[in-house]
């Protein structure tokens, strides 16, 4: 894949404008917040179809249950609030009325992760990657940029059956091509390589293309994918990747417990174990600051990739 | 249907409800038993629906949704009856491989079910979003909700319960089976309910009340909320009702909510239960 910075732009946006386009595309679908309208860019999709806009007010678990109702009805509801009150708050009422009675909801989780920032640990979720995959008949995607949330919340509408989108708030570098359409399921190729296997998903995408020409200058020739797709996950793109490099790191702005690189390692154990390093957090929460500065004392950021790069191909 | 005709079909549910849980030894008779009568005129009188070609999405039918999933043996009598499925199904209830789970769900393929519930407290939320679903679709039928008291305590109700009058939907009408008592004791008890009638009146519901086993009642209660359905004004009814109504020994106590008679309690119950459809 050619990578182009187009712009810096915020994933929410993506899910925003993508939102527009989708029910533009398909009158069936509506949107839900529970007051977060402006935080999540719904206001678009609300001024362009307000009579297919709910707000439900600071209740999330209620706007859950109307979700799963419209669903029923035949609607494809987005529901919009931050990543913590659309997982860890409203678990119970995913799993029985969306996951478990199997409707075709839409969650759309924005401020995900440590760089929503200065709000703090209360607000930063590192769990619900977790959380989410562990439902039947979920999809999780986490998409890398602007242009890739808008694209998957476009295949969100889509697709039949429940679905999880996690995305973020701070502005980073948009740089998959705007004409790609999302395919669930399909990891995204960013580099060939030979010598390591680097599974990133959202922010940490471009973190780990920052440390490409690092790790090239070092003479190490990295295979860089994209998993946007958490849940249903790519095993045979995992697999053939590994069998060609014989090493992985997986980057995520995530909980080391239940995120992407325990995926990863579950299918490595079970298929082709080999050397794994993970660039997550690690059994702690969050904290004040800006995202730059989390990212960095979280170890998240380009140096921790291409230091865990280094120290599996070590172990190789 | 005449009101002694609701009555016969009422008296074989409860029948079914006793044997389905004396034949697994396992379910929730007592609330079965008290909102029978509400679900029968619901289900046998007031409710446009076709049983033989059920739609997931309802559309252009009036819509159920149980939202205390665990007196599910009452449900599933009267989708039998009514003939969404075979009622000779009733007796694969709670057993490995039945499509009538302990807690009702859509996901075994049963026609008449169309959300899970159990877990408490969701069913109001969910049966708004019908409601709406329906404004959405130009279709002008109702949606039905019936909830338990106990799970009044819940806080996921009282979203539910500012959302539907704040946005005015008018095309459901709420039932609470009001009868008292939940696992641990009475309500006055366990979590006073206090002013039920109060507390969602002040929240802008238009409340009724009315004897939730007195089938004249419920009737009345009901042709009264259709007809004032689709005029901005969202709408419950408070049915007091008895929990274990019908069978002498499970009235008056909490402690056939979730207990199973055994062979000679069973052959008791149903010796005060009139046989009128045909035992399954």
């Amino acid at each position: 894949m050619k990578i182009e910075v187009q712009n810096f732009k915020d994933t929410r946006s993506g899910f925003g404008d993508g939102l527009l386009e989708a029910g533009k595309r398909n009158p069936k679908v509506v949107g839900l917040t529970a007051d977060l309208t402006g935080s999540l860019k719904m206001g678009d999709f609300a001024k362009e179809f307000p009579e297919r806009f709910f707000q439900v007010g600071i209740a999330e678990a209620n706007m859950i249950g109307i979700a799963a109702g419209l669903a029923n009805g035949g609607f494809i509801p987005f529901t919009g609030t931050f990543a913590n009150f659309s997982s860890a708050r409203i678990y119970d009422q995913i799993r029985m009325v969306v996951s478990y009675s199997n409707k075709n909801v839409k969650i759309a989780a924005s401020h995900a992760g440590v760089t929503l920032g200065e709000d703090g640990a209360t607000h930063q979720t590192l769990e619900d990657i977790g959380m989410m995959k562990m439902l039947p008949n979920m999809t999780v995607l986490v998409p890398c940029d602007y242009n890739q949330t808008k694209a998957a919340t476009i295949a969100a509408a889509e697709h039949n059956g429940p679905v999880y989108l996690r995305f973020g708030r701070p502005k980073v570098a948009n740089f998959t091509p705007a004409d790609e359409p999302f395919v669930i399921g399909k990891a995204q190729m960013i580099q060939e390589g030979k010598d390591v296997s680097i599974f990133a998903c959202g922010h940490l995408v471009w973190k780990a293309i920052e440390a490409l020409p690092i790790l090239k200058e070092m003479g190490i020739n990295a295979e860089l994918i994209n998993i946007h797709t958490i849940k249903p996950l790519d095993v045979e793109a995992v697999l053939k990747s590994v069998a060609k490099t014989g090493c992985v790191v997986t980057a995520e702005e995530h909980m080391r417990n239940g995120g992407l690189g325990d995926s990863i390692a579950q299918v490595l154990a079970l298929n082709n174990p080999r050397p794994l390093e993970m660039v997550a957090v690690n059994d702690v929460f969050g904290q004040s600051g800006t995202p730059d500065e989390l990212l960095k004392h979280y170890h998240l950021d380009t140096p921790d990739i291409v230091e865990a790069v280094k120290k599996v191909i070590a172990r190789k | 249907m005449t009101i002694n005709e609701l009555k016969d079909v009422a008296s074989q549910v409860r029948r079914d409800i006793i044997r389905m849980v004396h034949g697994c030894q396992s379910g929730h008779p007592g609330g079965s038993l008290g909102a029978t009568d509400i679900v029968t005129a619901l289900y046998f009188d007031q409710m446009q629906i076709d049983p033989k070609h059920f739609k997931m999405d309802g559309a252009g039918e009036d819509m159920f949704f149980l939202s205390n999933g665990h007196i599910s043996p009452m449900l599933y009598s009267i989708l039998a009856r009514r003939g969404y499925f075979p009622v000779a199904e009733l007796a694969t209830f709670r057993r490995l491989g039945t499509r009538l789970q302990g807690h009702p769900t859509p996901v075994e393929g049963l026609p008449g079910i169309r959300m899970a519930s159990g877990s408490l407290g969701q069913g109001l939320s969910v049966a708004i979003g019908a409601a709406q679903a329906k404004k959405l679709s130009g279709d002008n039928h109702l949606v039905f909700c019936l909830m338990g008291d106990g799970e009044q305590e819940e806080g996921q109700i009282w979203e539910a319960a500012m959302y539907a009058p704040a946005k005015n939907v008018d095309n459901l009408v709420a039932i609470i089976d009001y009868n008292k008592k939940q696992i641990d004791g009475s309500t006055d008890d366990v979590m006073s309910l206090g002013n039920l009638r109060a507390k969602y009146e002040a929240f802008g519901w238009k409340v009724y009340e009315c004897d939730g086993n007195d089938m004249q009642e419920i009737v009345d209660n009901l042709n009264e909320a259709r007809e004032n359905a689709h005029q901005g004004f969202a709408q419950i009814i408070l049915a007091h009702t008895e929990m274990g109504m019908g069978v002498d020994f499970m009235m008056g106590t909490h402690k056939w909510h979730g207990t199973p008679p055994n062979d000679e309690q069973a052959a008791s119950a149903l010796s005060q239960l009139k046989e009128t459809l045909g035992d399954y």
